[in-house]
């Protein structure tokens, strides 16, 4: 019922390499740049949190595939040579994404109450012993259920970088199916393995959402 | 000794404290009460460096606060501070949260840090406790464990911020028991609280403030038979 699939399975798979590295790159750049926004937006010094806070405002009120389509067009007229669609979509998702992550970390960082870094002061730690002993790690367990989820968004948002032509899973599928003419059983695979890779996201973060309750983190 | 010299503090254009003065000799207890919003706590947080403060001078042990050489984190190893939420450290168990800051500032070995544990745990009652995380415990048991925290840095000085106002009723006595054997044994407190049977049995002096200010000082039997102002006559009548 799956011989379109197994006819094509290496170059498929190949495009569903494509989807991880793309979410790996998204992931490690919209986490860092990410965790930064989220500092920026607590910050009180007011040139850092207004341009901080438009950024993120504006970012998470437009749709991502707006954000792929005008990075790919926009960037070689100011650049003046065209990127390579991979390293594009990467940049694209980095801008989005870290707005998301940086929400997170904002929470994160303002569920930190200010007599807990106080009781950690006045045993005489210092400021960065607090932040590597008890911020951190504080915070690190609390944004962990909503990174995870947010994780696994932005895995699914990948296959919008098809619009700009890059090969990864969806992409690729819909070249096979130009052939082959199975849309049902092609489609029904990349169903499929996006479902088994995020319902075992979900599961995990729910379980830390779990774990945290029960340990009074959360 | 802590030296409070006519300090003045601000939050923006609201002032917080007017020229506070005290003396705290070493092995005194010291209790300050007053309304919620007088300024306990801010002083409190004056004394170990939490807070600033813009004029006047706080010295421990000859030491001033607002000297810009003087090193807070230093200075703050023999203040120890006991909050009303009591602050533990959620990701830790009871003997995690104690043993951090010896081993991490006074670079205890974890051998040492864990023994010193021990003896403090079983000196505030809860031996059996050590291995469990603070979500797990009772209020009264986490204000103990909090407690225990602070002793492990062998602090000169204990300070605590209402520490009984978040518990529940049949858990106050068994933290009050625990700072009542602290100051007999000769401790240095300041403790903003309300319980005066706490005061009557340990207090040396009690503080009464009122709108960032001293209102009135003066012993267990002086405040409390015979308070001189009417805004401690009126503030007695609301907690007896």
């Amino acid at each position: 019922m799956f011989d379109a699939v197994f006819r094509n399975i290496t170059f498929l798979l190949g495009g569903f390499g494509v989807t991880l590295e793309l979410t790996a790159c998204a992931l490690v750049g919209g986490i860092a740049l990410g965790a930064l926004v989220g500092l920026g937006r607590i910050s009180p010094k007011k040139w850092i949190y207004l341009p901080v806070t438009l950024y993120v405002n504006f970012i998470r009120n437009i749709p991502l595939i707006l954000v792929i389509f005008w990075f790919y067009f926009v960037m070689p007229i100011i650049a003046g040579s065209s990127l390579n669609p991979f390293v594009s979509a990467v940049i694209s998702f980095i801008i989005f994404e870290a707005t998301y992550f940086g929400e997170i970390f904002r929470a994160g960082y303002q569920s930190i109450s200010k007599d807990l870094v106080s009781a950690a002061f006045s045993t005489g730690l210092t400021s960065p012993q607090t932040a590597r002993y008890i911020l951190i790690p504080v915070a690190f367990r609390r944004m962990l259920p909503s990174l995870i989820t947010q994780s696994i968004v932005t895995f699914q948002d990948t296959s919008l970088a098809f619009v700009i032509g890059l090969q990864e899973f969806v992409r690729r599928t819909s070249i096979v199916d130009n052939l082959e003419v199975r849309s049902i059983q092609l489609f029904g695979f990349v169903a499929i393995i996006f479902f088994i890779f995020c319902f075992i996201g979900s599961k995990v973060s729910h379980r830390f959402e779990e774990k945290g309750r029960r340990t009074g983190i959360l | 000794m802590i030296e409070i010299k006519n300090i003045s503090k601000w939050f923006g254009d609201f002032q917080v404290l007017t020229e506070i003065n005290e003396t705290i000799e070493r092995g005194q207890t010291v209790v300050i009460c007053g309304p919620s919003g007088s300024g306990k706590s801010t002083l409190l947080r004056c004394i170990n460096g939490l807070e600033p403060f813009q004029k006047g001078e706080i010295l421990v042990d000859g030491v001033s606060l607002s000297d810009p050489k003087t090193n807070l984190y230093k200075l703050r190893e023999n203040i120890g501070m006991v909050f009303q939420r009591f602050e533990l450290y959620p990701h830790m168990t009871a003997i995690q949260n104690i043993t951090l800051a010896p081993m991490k500032v006074r670079k205890w070995s974890k051998q040492q840090a864990k023994e010193k544990a021990m003896i403090l745990l079983e000196r505030v009652g809860i031996p059996d406790k050590a291995d469990s995380y603070p979500a797990n415990l009772s209020g009264g048991q986490q204000q103990r464990v909090a407690i225990a925290r602070s002793l492990a840095m062998e602090p000169k000085y204990m300070m605590f911020d209402e520490p009984t106002s978040a518990l529940d009723p049949e858990m106050i006595q068994e933290v009050l028991d625990v700072m009542i054997d602290l100051a007999k044994e000769g401790m240095t407190m300041l403790v903003v609280t309300h319980e005066m049977g706490f005061a009557r049995e340990v207090a040396d002096e009690i503080i009464f403030m009122d709108f960032g200010k001293i209102v009135e000082r003066g012993s267990y039997e002086e405040f409390f038979k015979n308070p001189k102002s009417e805004r401690a006559k009126e503030f007695l009548k609301q907690i007896l």
